[in-house]
């Protein structure tokens, strides 16, 4: 289910034949890149299984969904940013704004919901045109406009908030995050957010393999050759940036629901969101990755959580371990890609 | 003084129109860090003007140490970073280096004077152990060093916060001095941030690894078939980039008087090294740039502070003036850059053309 067709941005013309072929070889290619993150979720789930045998319900494994739902969707946003060639690191300081403008605007009012969601998506819209239009048109790099626009976010929030958010989720707003459609069959509940990430995976997963995503790989792989081919690298590059901002303001709505409101919410969710992608066999520099790679990233980090949650890990090492499993499967990574 | 940083650059031509018209101010100009001393007079300028109309005192004696004392910390890390954004890599893991080796001092410190060297020592040899993990891990395991140092920060991360709880340990009353004292009118502390930054320059200026730095950074192929020892250089690179960390983390123990487990985090100098080096017009990607740049970008920041605390600012302000000044001004370089390479390359050819008109019809790729 990983598989896709990997750096091909146009099948060479005349090679009909061949074709089927070479794809299937390129998804075969892709899912052995992949496999590490695949192996790596079912070793952890094992694991967990042997702990907790309670924890294989599909009531348990849905609630862990639901965990894993708001990292997921930032992961498939960083998946666009980074095989695009970039990095966004603004990410985790949106988050953050989306709840803390959230609280603040909708102020325990219902009928606000509606209006503030919007407002929400277009902050999101905003940031990602801003990073995206200073990375293309002004040619700064990725890592620096994203950097400051971390910088202007969380300055934003603390003059907000004073440190201490005000206001409160609305009831609406926060089902979001917190609520589900009940009495679904072997479930108790269907989380929406869960409902969400499926949705956002879906149209990730078309956008990725449909033209755009064709051209986000070519760009990623060699821009100058999209441009050659008539590709617009700067087009490409601030979509992949919106998405990567809007995949975020999504994250911070169902993340408002599952806790209170605090200014720390989005800390570290952009190392976070990379770490997944990267773990899912997204190359940083671009030009390689893949959806749902990076979907298993982020269940591989959730489902590393949740192990060490059950052997009562101090959550602190929590860091510690992610540390060691991102550098181990990166350079396992690395060596296969030497091999083949 | 910016030859060091551009010696390394490839030289298509320094014949053909341009070549002859250009004066000093064109060499400077055609160095990486030249458009950053710019940016840093007229910085300089806003800010004297600004508080000046304000009633503050902005060249008082008083305030320039104030703002020289509240670069150092940065200015060391950043002169580190310098190293291994040079050779094209980066550090994300300083801040926790920080934090860890302000904890370790004091605490083997102990507040006595005997284990000054000691905790000295200890320290500089974890900073050590440290570097050469993240170099080893970036060229042996060819883990990208995005990663590689996110990684080894989240790990140094996870041991602070399962040990520690909050400040801890004691620095030694005489280490304390290297925070607080003086000789004649100037700050310990400023004499060894400019003892560092003139390591650093020294480094690259005149050592054999310095060349090979910017070979490296440049492009790693043509310099390892050059016959460099890219692994080597990197690997010192990031062993020099964790020692200069460690060194920030002695220098924040002695000035805090004790260890703390945020001291590196809370002033995000991971990120913020990387946006000052970038401010001081080295090159993201490796190759270009240089130590004295990554000062004049840490001063830029400095004034900025100086002056917003002084106009007492909200911290909003702040930090949006921060960002987009960081973004203005590298935008300004990449511009600068790209302009003279067009140029370079139009003299190269023998074509004299302006600029605009030998501009290709595809935007340059920015290789990334």
């Amino acid at each position: 289910m990983s598989a896709r067709p990997a750096p091909v941005p146009e099948p060479p013309a005349g090679a009909g034949e061949s074709r089927t072929e070479q794809i299937l070889g390129l998804a075969g290619a892709a899912f052995r890149a992949n496999a590490i993150v695949w192996l790596l979720l079912v070793a952890l789930w094992v694991a967990i299984g042997i702990k907790n045998p309670n924890s294989l319900t599909p009531e348990q494994i849905v609630l862990y969904l639901k965990r894993a739902a708001p990292l997921a969707i930032l992961a498939i946003g960083a998946y666009f940013v980074l095989v695009s060639g970039e990095f966004d690191l603004s990410v985790g300081s949106l988050v953050t704004v989306v709840v803390v403008v959230a609280a603040r605007l909708s102020d325990g009012d219902p009928a606000n919901t509606l209006p503030v969601l919007a407002l929400l998506f277009a902050i999101g819209l905003a940031v990602g045109l801003f990073n995206g239009f200073c990375t293309t048109i002004l040619r700064v790099p990725s890592f620096i406009v994203t950097l400051a626009m971390l910088l202007m976010l969380s300055g934003a929030v603390f003059l907000w908030t004073g440190g201490a958010p005000r206001g409160a989720l609305a009831d609406n707003f926060r089902s979001i995050g917190r609520e589900g459609i009940e009495g679904f069959p072997l479930l108790n509940q269907l989380p929406y957010s869960v409902i969400i990430l499926l949705a956002v995976g879906g149209i990730a997963i078309w956008l990725a393999r449909g033209g755009f995503g064709r051209r986000v790989l070519a760009v990623g792989d060699n821009d100058r050759a999209a441009a050659l081919s008539g590709i617009s690298v700067h087009r490409v590059r601030i979509a992949a940036f919106v998405l990567s901002g809007i995949s975020a303001v999504l994250a911070g709505i169902i993340l408002g629901g599952f806790a209170g409101v605090t200014a720390q919410v989005g800390i570290g969710l952009e190392f976070q969101a990379i770490t997944a992608a990267v773990l899912g066999g997204t190359v940083l520099g671009g030009g390689r990755g893949s959806v749902t790679g990076a979907i298993a990233g982020a269940l591989v980090l959730q489902a590393l959580f949740m192990l060490l949650n059950l052997y009562a890990v101090d959550r602190a090492l929590e860091q510690t371990f992610t540390g060691l499993i991102i550098i181990g499967a990166v350079s396992v990574a690395a060596f296969r890609a030497r091999g083949s | 003084m910016n030859r060091a940083v551009s010696r390394a650059e490839p030289r298509v031509s320094l014949g053909g129109p341009w070549g002859k018209v250009t004066g000093a101010f064109g060499a400077i100009a055609r160095t990486t860090s030249g458009p950053v001393y710019l940016v840093l007079l007229v910085v300089f300028l806003i800010c004297f003007a600004v508080v000046t109309i304000d009633g503050g005192e902005f060249l008082s004696v008083d305030n320039i140490r104030e703002m020289l004392v509240r670069s150092v910390a940065l200015g060391i890390v950043a002169a580190g970073q310098t190293l291994v954004i040079l050779g094209a890599s980066l550090d994300l893991s300083v801040a926790y280096v920080i934090s860890l080796t302000s904890l370790i001092g004091a605490e083997t410190m102990d507040g006595q004077n005997g284990q000054i060297v000691t905790g000295i020592a200890l320290v500089l040899l974890i900073g050590l152990a440290i570097g050469l993990v993240n170099g080893l891990v970036i060229t042996k395991l060819r883990v990208n060093p995005f990663i590689a140092t996110l990684g080894v920060a989240l790990i140094i991360r996870g041991y602070l916060e399962a040990n520690y709880a909050g400040p801890a340990g004691s620095s030694a009353p005489d280490f304390r001095k290297l925070g607080f004292e003086n000789i004649g009118p100037i700050p310990l502390s400023v004499i060894l941030l400019f003892a560092v930054v003139a390591a650093v320059w020294f480094l690259l200026r005149w050592s054999r690894f310095g060349n090979r730095l910017y070979a490296v950074g440049g492009d790693e192929q043509v310099a390892k078939l050059s016959g460099v020892r890219t692994h080597r250089v990197l690997i010192t690179a990031h062993v020099l980039c964790a020692l200069a960390a460690a060194i920030t983390g002695l220098f924040l123990a002695s000035r805090l008087g004790a260890g703390s487990p945020l001291v590196g985090q809370e002033a995000s100098y991971d990120l913020q090294s990387i946006a000052a080096v970038v401010l001081g017009g080295t090159y993201l990607l490796g190759g270009r740039g240089g130590v004295l740049g990554t000062l004049a970008g840490v001063l830029i920041l400095a004034m900025l502070d100086n002056t917003f605390d002084q106009l007492e600012v909200n911290s909003f302000a702040k930090d949006v003036a921060r960002g987009l000044i960081i973004i203005a001004a590298v935008a300004a370089y990449s511009v600068r850059w790209r302009r003279h390479r067009r140029r370079e390359a139009a003299a190269a050819e023998g074509v004299d053309e302006p600029p605009q008109g030998g501009a290709p019809v595809l935007q340059e790729g920015r290789a990334t």
